[in-house]
């Protein structure tokens, strides 16, 4: 059977899912961590993994660690499950849309 | 005619990984559309879901090599600190931009927004390469699992755009110079 061919029941939206909220997390927390970089001294300098680069380059390799590592754990729980997709991708999207306003200079100066 | 070292690498990190991101994300939102529109009811060749798979996975290597080339080659030049007493500040481009108020909100908002948002691009397709990958033609099934893969993919071009346009306008007010310099027309 080709792929154009296989059906839901067959392939469950578990992978889809976790691929998702993963991105949703890893996003967001990227803008967190940017935010946090720039207004907790100590955490910006603890973030400084490559100096030329500065606060950057830690809050991006962690940033992506966690993006993989709830990739990876999401996929695991759920690539053999039907979940329920409306709600986790709704997260997934505000996380998203949270992070894009965060990362916006004026809303994190807010903090 | 010369160029130096470094206006090659911003070159290639913004008009060559970056540019060309955005141009093969405006292809893919367009065909994604084509695809799965509500009311698209074009056949799909398994040729077709292949060469998507494989466009969207050359699409993440685009987006990954532009912000790695950016974060690690062109930005540390960019936020290089000046010695003491350095009072022509044109090889230290953040430090230019925020001596002039006309040019510093360039560094405060635009290099401050660019440097984080742009990692959304990578993030997203890298995401929708791996759904598109595992899925294939069984996407068309999935009508949340593809609305969502495509709020992705042109948040992705919307971050990928902000940086774009800023990399391009700081570079403009406050080129990155420095480096080596390559003859590539010697006048006679």
């Amino acid at each position: 059977m080709s792929a154009r061919e296989t059906s839901p029941s067959v392939v469950p939206n578990g992978s889809g899912a976790a691929a998702i909220l993963a991105a949703g997390i890893g996003s967001f927390v990227l803008a967190v961590f940017a935010i946090a970089g720039d207004k907790i001294p100590a955490f910006g300098k603890s973030m400084i993994f490559y100096k030329p680069t500065g606060p950057l380059s830690g809050v991006t390799t962690l940033a992506i660690i966690i993006w993989l590592a709830a990739w990876v754990i999401f996929d695991r729980s759920w690539s053999k499950r039907t979940v329920p997709l409306t709600r986790i991708s709704t997260v997934a999207l505000v996380l998203l849309a949270l992070s894009l306003l965060l990362m916006f200079p004026p809303v994190g100066d807010l903090f | 005619m010369e160029i130096s070292t470094r206006a090659i690498w911003t070159l290639i990190h913004g008009m060559g990984f970056g540019g060309l991101y955005l141009l093969a994300c405006s292809w893919i939102i367009v065909e994604l559309w084509r695809r799965y529109a509500p009311d698209a009811g074009i056949p799909v060749t398994e040729r077709e879901e292949r060469f998507l798979k494989i466009y969207l996975n050359a699409m993440a290597v685009l987006a990954w090599l532009s912000v790695l080339t950016g974060a690690y080659i062109v930005y540390p030049w960019y936020r290089a600190l000046a010695p003491a007493g350095t009072a022509n500040l044109a090889g230290f481009p953040q430090l230019l931009l925020k001596s002039n108020p006309a040019t510093s909100a360039w560094h405060s908002i635009g290099m401050e927004w660019k440097e984080h948002v742009a990692w959304l691009a990578p993030i997203s397709i890298t995401m929708a390469a791996g759904v598109a990958s595992k899925y294939g033609g069984a996407l068309k099934h999935y009508r949340q699992l593809r609305n969502a893969v495509l709020c992705f993919v042109v948040v992705s071009f919307l971050a990928a755009g902000i940086a774009c346009f800023f990399g391009a306008e700081i570079d403009d007010h406050a080129p990155v110079k420095g480096g080596s310099i390559i003859h590539v027309v010697n006048e006679r």
